[in-house]
């Protein structure tokens, strides 16, 4: 509260804001109507000057309210954003998107995409041209509408197709979404950005189509087009692409490694492991070693049981060809400091085996190997395994103290 | 207004408007019987005519609009002003004698009206306006857009940005837009000459009346009522009567986007006063409700504060002698004199007291009100002492319930009024299609609040909290003893407490820095923050305005000790 005596209509009306933004955060709407009821009135003012004008503002904060508030109807809610599309032409179409987007939330798919069509053919002067990319956003949208129109008319069209029946205008339906879709994803992702949606759609669409050379085309600019953000999805998705078109190993792995650079923790990369493992050539197979451990940096890995059992069967196969110990020696240098405790803890030994028997397995053989077979993780796994005579555990025995000398040339 | 007729007294073509729309010659008063009606509009080629523009021609024949000049408008303001004044029980007096009195007297000597029309300003102003085309061709006259961004005292209107460029485009066509005759001569003139009328002086026109007739409200309680609608200040135009037409440059002048701040209207009464040649003002006595016994009796009681304190009050008062007819009535002109702000006073008497009982160091009173705590339990006969504790802990609460309500309802205020205002032709439009959304966004969001909005202002009161002595919860404080701390010395009565510390060991030049002294929260014990917080409430007024009348008070009362040496102690003993 301010003890500010000297009021004038400026600070009144920010006083007005503050307790508006309170009563949001507090989700009280009643209480955010009750004052917006009383900041409308700057409207009457020029703000020019100001970053935030009162329209953009009451714009936002109304939105807010009528979305929440239990009392107001959706038919308000339209009513209100119409009113707000008339009062900033500068805002019309980020207004009329947002609008957009509230009716999809709401499952108006046919209100939004009326309210779509509209504003595209909306001209307003150099207007037109400065607002060109919330254009470009409502013809994506409206694409991507026209996307799922096509999709619905394709699911009709295999039913039939089931049924033995042909329906021409189901079909002819279905293509003309289709065009309609293709020519406006195309076009927006052109334009560098974050297009997840509208990329994997307009991909559906072509390999449907059979055009998997622009599919390719296309997921390739997203991946590798250096103007385009750094985004993990754009990988995965030409990974995805790629191991539906068969492709070889080469391309699979060289679509994912610049995945594992971006996101190391990535679920994909037990897939990629497995790919590197198997390869013939050295590099790659010790690649493969980098992204497994690279991948159970993440706390999130912790009880992943099959990334546990591809780091164990890899470091098995190691350890028996006692090849390329300078591997492990290499991945084990930065981590020994923290993962006995990250991993390896007593307790973690107990938890992991009352939960689950196949990831303690896999981790006591990892331990075994990496720190040796005094290793207390090693010892109380191994040695309740043996009790409950499970016969893995006590191979898993035999084996890492067979090759104990190993992990003493490692850790030396 | 094409009348072209010379008076009957003086021979001049000087015509006037008054109110009930007939013609009145400038130049001596004299009112005819003629009326607007008979004349027609070819009225405006007239010379004497200060501001027309091409639009505003078209504009009269079809909207009923009549020409007004600026001083005509504040002369109804205060009309309007003093008709509340007297609703809320001020003698009638006040406006049928002395503010009217006042008012003349401004215009004569301001050379509005009641005088010789300077002819050699007219004319001026009509070829400024005229060959407004081109805005350099007179380097002397400053641009349009010069005069637009002149930051006024009070609350400059935030629409400087949208007015300039929707005048600028504009005058290449017309000249300066205003409804009334002179609204951009008026804010063309040089302010310092003439004390150029503005809206805050309205209320210092009012206060000045209510001392001359030793009313009993203070300029403080003047302001909170404005501030809570009981006298018309805002959108008070929206009065104004329908030929009166307001836009342009006249919302500059009338329309106000802040509330009168308590110095200003104070220092412009002073200046008015002295510009008015105005004698000695009536004495104000013991007996005057704006002497400060009286007005240290109700904060005292407003506070609920000890009836005995009142003894005190006035005992300091004596003392420094402020409670004198000479020191407290006002002699316009006299520039030695400290002007006296009378509710800012009492209540710093009152805290000087506090200061001397209870010493509010945040250790003393606590202490003091442990002892009275202790006595109250054990003795219930004779009614309880104060304890300054429990008093802290009511007022405090009652304060913040206060305070928070008061916050509230300075963000929900609404500024905007009924009437529409737009500045030039262009804009009505758009203005009109704004006020719509307003109403229809006000209407929608109103229906979701929940609770009704409530309309009606609150009943003017002069006392914003009150404490009844009925409440058994001994919420009220008002018959409760000071026994617990004072003693008996020699047949008088003094404070056990001995110390006292000085706000300020060496007080500012006002007329340097505008304070005596400065007042920084964090280096004040809490408890004087508190009651200096509490009169800033009742008062509506910064703190630090208290604390320069504090320090005044102190210095005066202790003026011989200080001239003793004091190095590095700000603590005495009495």
């Amino acid at each position: 509260s301010s003890h500010e005596h000297k009021l004038n209509f400026r600070k009144s009306k920010e006083a007005c804001l503050s307790y508006i933004q309170d009563a949001l955060l507090q989700k009280q709407w009643k209480r955010a109507a009750e004052f917006l009821t009383c900041y409308v009135e700057s409207l009457e003012k020029d703000y020019s000057r100001e970053h935030i004008g009162p329209s953009e503002m009451i714009w936002r904060i109304g939105t807010e309210i009528l979305w929440h508030h239990s009392q107001s109807s959706m038919k308000e809610f339209n009513c209100f954003m119409e009113q707000m599309k008339t009062l900033g032409v500068k805002r019309y179409l980020k207004v009329c998107l947002e609008h957009v987007f509230h009716l999809l939330c709401n499952g108006q798919i046919d209100e939004a995409y009326q309210n779509l069509s509209v504003a595209e053919s909306w001209r307003f002067g150099e207007q037109t041209a400065i607002q060109d990319k919330e254009m470009k956003l409502i013809e994506a949208y409206r694409g991507l509408l026209d996307y799922y129109s096509w999709s619905k008319q394709k699911n009709i069209l295999l039913e039939h197709g089931e049924d033995g029946f042909s329906d021409l205008a189901v079909e002819q339906e279905m293509h003309s979404y289709f065009r309609k879709a293709a020519v406006n994803l195309k076009e927006i992702i052109k334009i560098p950005g974050v297009w997840d949606v509208f990329v994997k759609c307009y991909v559906d669409l072509l390999e449907f189509y059979g055009d998997h050379n622009e599919a390719r085309q296309v997921l390739n600019e997203y991946a590798y087009n250096s103007k385009f953000p750094a985004n993990p999805n754009a990988h995965v998705y030409l990974y995805q692409f790629l191991k539906r078109q068969g492709e070889s190993k080469k391309s699979l792995i060289s679509a994912l490694k610049i995945l594992h650079d971006i996101v190391p923790s990535h679920e994909l990369m037990i897939d990629f492991n497995t790919m590197l493992q198997k390869s013939k050539k050295r590099k790659k197979r010790q690649l493969g070693l980098e992204v497994i451990f690279a991948a159970l940096d993440y706390a999130g890995w912790k009880e992943n049981a099959k990334a546990w059992s591809c780091l164990a069967r890899q470091l098995k196969q190691i350890v028996i060809s006692e090849k390329h110990l300078d591997w492990i020696k290499q991945e084990w240098n930065s981590r020994k400091d923290w993962w006995p405790a990250f991993h390896f803890s007593r307790y973690l030994a107990k938890r992991n085996w009352q939960e689950n028997k196949s990831l303690s397995y896999e981790k006591a053989l990892v331990a075994g190997i990496l720190l040796g077979k005094d290793c207390k993780y090693f010892k109380y796994v191994s040695h309740q395994g043996c009790k409950a005579q499970l016969k893995r555990f006590r191979m898993l025995k035999k084996f890492v103290n067979r090759h104990h000398p190993v992990y003493l040339r490692i850790s030396g | 207004r094409d009348f072209n007729e010379r008076c009957a007294q003086c021979s001049e073509v000087n015509w006037g408007l008054t109110d009930g729309g007939r013609f009145y010659c400038r130049s001596c008063h004299n009112v005819t019987e003629r009326t607007r009606e008979v004349v027609n509009t070819d009225f405006i080629t007239n010379s004497r005519v200060q501001t027309i523009s091409k639009g505003l021609r078209k504009q009269e024949k079809n909207d009923g609009g009549c020409e007004w000049y600026i001083c005509e408008g504040f002369q109804l303001v205060l009309k309007k002003q003093a008709e509340a004044l007297e609703a809320l029980g001020v003698c009638p007096q006040m406006k049928d004698e002395i503010l009217c009195s006042f008012w003349r007297c401004y215009l004569q000597k301001s050379k509005q009206a009641y005088c010789k029309r300077p002819a050699g300003e007219t004319v001026k102003a009509l070829s400024a306006c005229e060959s407004s085309t081109d805005a350099d061709s007179d380097p002397e006259r400053p641009s349009l857009l010069h005069l637009l961004s002149l930051s006024e005292s009070e609350g400059d209107l935030q629409t400087d940005c949208s007015f300039a460029s929707s005048v600028s485009k504009v005058s290449e066509s017309t000249s300066v837009y205003s409804g009334s005759v002179d609204g951009s001569l008026y804010l063309m003139k040089n302010q310092k000459e003439k004390l150029r009328m503005t809206m805050p002086m309205t209320l210092s026109f009012c206060y000045m009346a209510l001392l001359w007739l030793k009313e009993p409200i203070t300029l403080s309680e003047l302001l909170r009522f404005v501030v809570e609608g009981h006298i018309p200040y805002l959108n008070v135009f929206q009065h104004f009567p329908e030929k009166m037409k307001l836009c342009g440059l006249d919302l500059r002048i009338f329309c106000v986007e802040s509330w009168p701040v308590y110095e200003e209207v104070f220092n412009k009464m002073h200046e008015l006063a002295a510009f008015l040649d105005l004698p000695r003002f009536p004495d104000i006595t013991d007996s005057c409700f704006l002497h400060p016994d009286m007005l240290c009796m109700k904060y005292l009681m407003e506070a609920n504060l000890p009836d005995e304190l009142h003894n005190w009050t006035c005992r300091v008062v004596k003392k420094i002698g402020i409670g004198e007819v000479d020191f407290l009535t006002l002699m316009p002109g006299n520039k030695s004199t400290r002007k006296v702000k009378y509710d800012v006073l009492a209540a710093a008497v009152i805290v000087v007291v506090l200061k001397l009982l209870f010493l509010l160091d945040d250790h003393y009173e606590w202490l003091l009100s442990e002892f009275a705590e202790e006595r109250n339990k054990n003795n219930t006969e004779g009614g309880p002492y104060f304890e300054f504790k429990k008093w802290y802990e009511v007022v405090k609460q009652s304060l913040d319930v206060e305070q928070k309500k008061l916050d509230e309802e300075r963000a929900k205020y609404l500024w905007r009024c009924e009437k529409p205002l737009f500045y030039s032709i262009k804009s009505k439009s758009k203005v009109l299609k704004r006020r719509e959304m307003v109403v229809n966004l006000q209407n929608q969001f109103g229906k979701l609040s929940g609770s009704v909005r409530r309309v009606e202002k609150p009943n003017p009161s002069s006392f914003q909290l009150s404490w009844s002595e009925e409440n058994t919860d001994g919420s009220c404080f008002h018959g409760h003893s000071l026994k617990g701390v004072l003693q008996e010395k020699c047949g008088l009565l003094t404070a056990i407490n001995p110390d006292y510390w000085l706000c300020t060991v060496k007080l500012c030049n006002e007329k340097l820095c505008g304070h005596l002294a400065h007042y920084r929260e964090v280096e004040f014990p809490q408890s004087y923050h508190f009651v200096l917080g509490l009169f800033s409430f009742l008062l509506r007024i910064q703190p630090s305005y208290i604390h320069d009348e504090v320090c005044m008070i102190e210095h005066k009362l202790f003026n011989k000790k200080l001239y003793k040496k004091l190095k590095y102690n700000t603590v005495l003993r009495k």
